[in-house]
């Protein structure tokens, strides 16, 4: 702690935000791309928490309280449309998702 | 130099994070995202939120990674084996590439969050202040004073994600393909 700066921090949640980015862009598994969301979050935590203790405050830990709350309520409704999905079409993979293109 | 939990730590998380990316089975992935969440808590530990990297354990490494796994071993989907095609893999690497070098200039070489004075509350915040301490108590007084509101509406987001839950995995026979 006394030898990381707010930057150092700030480096690693920007580097995990963009191997999430990565990720979404680059996968056509379904379920991987909305775990490489989550992985987008959890990077914003990260600089959250980061800028809330080296602010000295609380406000940006009690964000981060919210923010696992909104994403776990996320998780249960993507999931959900993701097996609704399946149970429609027999698969997750997003290229193989056209009908509104054809 | 940071010191060498951080550097460990944060290359655990990134790695993690890489794996989670790249692997073509969705299990291995998930795995990943496991190793990726627990060091992202490891890194809440560094920064005292003590609080904050055992709730991310609970509620992502627990609920949340459960919940994706279980989804995956019940769909059983394969991914397409081999090599990414050209086009994917170059948007990617140039993503990567581009965005991770703007992390760094932006983080490091423009110094503009080396000019910022550590430990001085900037003055939006200082109208109401809360102090950061490393104690659950403060969150508590924080979520039932200052952010009353939010948490009545996170509470009730809870409840609309349950009902919309239920009803989506219904079996409705009318919409039925």
């Amino acid at each position: 702690m006394e030898n990381t700066s707010l930057a150092h921090h700030l480096i690693l949640a920007g580097l995990l935000f963009v191997l999430g980015l990565t990720g979404v862009l680059m996968r056509r598994n379904l379920l991987v791309v909305y775990m490489c969301l989550e992985l987008m979050l959890a990077a914003a935590t990260l600089a959250l928490v980061a800028f809330s203790r080296f602010n000295r405050t609380m406000d940006g830990a009690v964000l981060v309280f919210f923010v696992i709350t909104v994403a776990a309520a996320e998780v249960a409704v993507g999931l959900a449309l993701i097996v609704a999905l399946f149970r429609k079409r027999g698969t997750v993979q997003s290229d193989a998702l056209t009908t509104l293109r054809d | 130099m940071p010191d060498g939990l951080f550097i460990f730590f944060a290359a655990l998380t990134l790695g993690a994070a890489l794996l989670l990316v790249l692997s073509r089975n969705a299990v291995t992935s998930a795995m990943g995202m496991i190793l990726a969440l627990v060091g992202v808590a490891a890194e809440f530990f560094l920064l005292d939120a003590y609080f904050l990297g055992v709730l991310q354990v609970l509620v992502y490494a627990g609920a949340v990674m459960v919940l994706f796994l279980f989804i995956i071993m019940l769909l059983d989907t394969e991914d397409p084996q081999g090599a990414y095609p050209w086009k994917t893999a170059a948007l990617g690497l140039a993503t990567f590439f581009l965005l991770a070098a703007g992390v760094l200039w932006l983080f490091h070489w423009s110094g503009a969050v080396s000019a910022v004075k550590a430990g001085a509350t900037p003055p939006e915040l200082s109208v109401n202040p809360a102090e950061f301490t490393t104690a659950a108590k403060s969150f508590g007084r924080l979520l039932y004073t200052k952010y009353l509101l939010p948490l009545e509406i996170a509470g009730f987001l809870l409840l609309v994600a349950l009902v919309g839950v239920v009803s989506l995995s219904k079996d409705n026979p009318e919409t039925k393909a």
